[in-house]
């Protein structure tokens, strides 16, 4: 168990250090060496000064290591992998018979037009739209009741509904998975017991359905808790004078609290659209039990299958740099729209 | 449960009933009970226990009744179900929840001393480029964790370091989320003229921060411990690409192999289910005991009301 911790100050040395004393005595000597600085409000104080120069960079070395070691690099290389593909020579036997020679964008033309990541595409878009308004528009209900003071059971409530926060998704999975096998489900036996039909809830359209589930059990507590957290800084004031002026409850809620804590729920829509071009972990899990999720049914599990189960990293790297993009293009897309909202709400 | 979670309420509700009169003045109907809204409510957490406490019930059941009875009837075989658990492939369950512990608990330590650094150096400084790396930084949250897995795997495997401890660890400290909790945490908690003061009495930065800032930022500091704590210990991916040797895999990527396995073999749902309580149970209970001196609130980057 001590072999991590020796490990974790090799990557650090390992790396080429812009200052030569990270050690805590020396670290104001470092000022000498500082890149020149302009004269910042936070350090006028004379004694301060040149210190504080390379102090921020040195807190910041250990982050900034970490990010180009884990973020950069890796980014790097799999761009670097997209645009090549592996070249074999006559019969691929021997040394040198296998060569990585450049490929344009040939993997990304493959990428783009395989139906696979197509198909794969279109079935989270079709599960986005369902677990994130679903889960979004719980999240927001159940905030506002928690905000509400005639609502009772609310401290048992919020910490029931922000649990499955702490479960991970691999086990709520199983477990939903398992609430889903008409054997062991309570609910089928509530079916059978009252002669209904059982739905095959792991196949087909019901599948979207019974996936959508499981992420809206584990992300409407954290939702709910960001939306919460803004409802409680609003001013009381605003609530009192449209109490006195004879609005409801439910007028309040709708045109008071909803319009002032839009900001969080913009926040809430991009993590939730963010997650939903990754999910892997569910489906992937669910998968034992069913014969209805193909190994690529979402992007993330194609790129996943290509790279590791096919064997074919070049095109897997293409595959993950466009997802990656149109993460990028849609996250842009959703803040542009998000500023332009509130500027004009600014002006009227 | 209710009793335990009572605390945190009533902050709100002690000052908006107490110290300002208009609120204590309030017509009477805000006291009485709305039965639907608060019926909505309860039926929400019922919804998020259910699975919870059908896994509690399950693990409970030999393999022979989980298929037999009705579902939320307890069975008598819970301390069976842990014995086979236990002794399954000589106890590797447990090996795989200390690896979690392990991943998780050094992992988050890790990931909270880098935070908290960053943070504070982009919260207290000005310098050259502070915006130009909190933003690199950032984009960090929009990557796919698979665009960032596949060739960290691919990295990992030149440098001779897959299926090893560190290719799960290493990867995981630095939390983009954690970053800028910290700063928005160190830029609200740590007045600048107490960095002036000490510096004035001719402390050093690192001992301004270690005396000062690390005190003054510590309920934020505990927050990304647990954000880092829970993301790890919920990690599959990363892991699961990572590791061939089931001697090192964390809970999740086990539960998942042995699901695998006992797809084939109903006798292993047993397992499977007890292992799945087992392995949520710890995170419960760290919820339970923290939520009394810490807020939930403070997760999503609140620090003042």
């Amino acid at each position: 168990m001590t072999q991590p911790t020796t490990g974790v100050h090799r990557s650090y040395g390992a790396e080429p250090a812009p200052y030569d004393h990270p050690s805590p005595t020396t670290a104001h000597e470092g000022a000498r060496s500082a890149p020149p600085n302009s004269p910042s409000p936070a350090a006028t104080s004379t004694a301060g000064v040149k210190r504080a120069r390379s102090a921020p960079y040195l807190f910041l070395l250990p982050a900034a290591v970490l990010f180009a070691l884990f973020f950069a690099l890796p980014i790097g290389y799999a761009i670097w992998l997209s645009f090549h593909k592996i070249e074999v020579k006559g019969l691929g036997l021997g040394k040198g018979a296998r060569s990585e020679v450049w490929a344009g964008l040939e993997n990304y033309t493959a990428a783009l037009g395989d139906s696979e990541l197509g198909a794969s595409a279109l079935r989270i878009a079709g599960y986005g739209m369902i677990v994130v308004p679903v889960m979004l528009g719980l999240a927001l209900l159940f905030a506002l009741l928690l905000d509400s003071e005639r609502v009772r059971a609310r401290s048992f409530s919020r910490l029931a509904i922000f649990l499955p926060y702490a479960v991970p998704g691999v086990i709520a999975a199983l477990m939903w998975g398992f609430l889903y096998l008409p054997d062991v489900s309570p609910f089928f036996y509530l079916l059978d017991a009252f002669g209904l039909p059982q739905p095959d809830l792991m196949d087909g359209g019901p599948l979207y359905l019974a996936m959508s589930n499981i992420a809206v059990w584990g992300g409407t507590g954290f939702n709910m808790i960001v939306i919460y957290t803004s409802l409680r800084s609003l001013p009381a004031e605003v609530f009192e004078a449209a109490r006195l002026d004879g609005c409801s409850q439910l007028q309040i809620a709708l045109r008071i609290k909803i319009p002032m804590v839009a900001p969080s729920l913009v926040l809430t829509f991009f993590f939730s659209v963010i997650a939903t071009l990754q999910v892997f972990n569910e489906p992937t899990t669910l998968r034992p039990l069913t014969n209805g999720i193909p190994t690529t049914w979402s992007p993330l599990m194609k790129v996943y299958n290509d790279a590791f189960t096919g064997g074919n990293i070049h095109a897997a790297s293409a595959t993950a740099v466009v997802l990656a993009l149109a993460t990028f293009l849609l996250s842009f897309g959703l803040l542009k729209a998000s500023n332009r909202r509130t500027k004009q709400g600014a002006t009227r | 449960m209710s009793g335990l979670a009572s605390p945190p309420q009533v902050r709100k509700a002690a000052p908006a009933a107490g110290t300002t009169p208009g609120a204590s003045q309030g017509p009477p109907p805000t006291r009485r009970v709305a039965l639907l809204p608060t019926a909505a409510l309860v039926l929400g957490a019922l919804y998020c226990l259910l699975p919870i406490a059908w896994v509690l019930v399950a693990s409970t059941k030999s393999g022979a009744d989980l298929f037999s009875t009705f579902t939320f009837l307890p069975g008598d075989g819970f301390g069976d179900n842990l014995a086979d658990l236990s002794a399954y492939r000589d106890g590797i369950y447990w090996r795989w929840m200390a690896n979690s512990v392990f991943y998780a608990g050094l992992g988050a330590v890790l990931s909270t001393v880098v935070s908290a650094l960053a943070g504070y150096a982009l919260a207290v400084y000005r310098f050259r480029g502070r915006e130009a790396f909190f933003d690199t930084i950032l984009t960090g949250v929009l990557m796919p964790p698979v665009i960032l897995a596949i060739p960290q795997y691919l990295l990992m495997a030149e440098a001779g370091m897959t299926d090893t401890y560190l290719s799960v660890l290493l990867p995981l400290i630095l939390s983009p989320y954690g970053v800028y909790l910290g700063r928005i945490y160190a830029e609200a908690a740590i007045p600048m003229e107490l960095v002036e003061a000490g510096r004035m009495d001719g402390a050093g930065e690192l001992r301004i921060f270690l005396r000062i800032a690390v005190p003054m930022m510590s309920p934020g500091l505990v927050t990304i411990f647990l954000f880092q704590f829970v993301a790890i210990w919920n990690n599959f991916l990363l892991p699961f690409i990572m590791l061939g040797d089931d001697e090192r895999f964390p809970m999740t990527v086990g539960l998942f192999t042995l699901l695998k396995q006992g797809a084939g073999q109903p006798a292993l749902y047993t397992l499977v289910i007890t292992g799945a309580l087992l392995a949520i149970v710890p995170l419960i209970a760290l919820f339970f005991v923290i939520q009394r001196f810490w807020s939930l609130d403070l997760l999503s980057g609140a620090v003042k009301s």
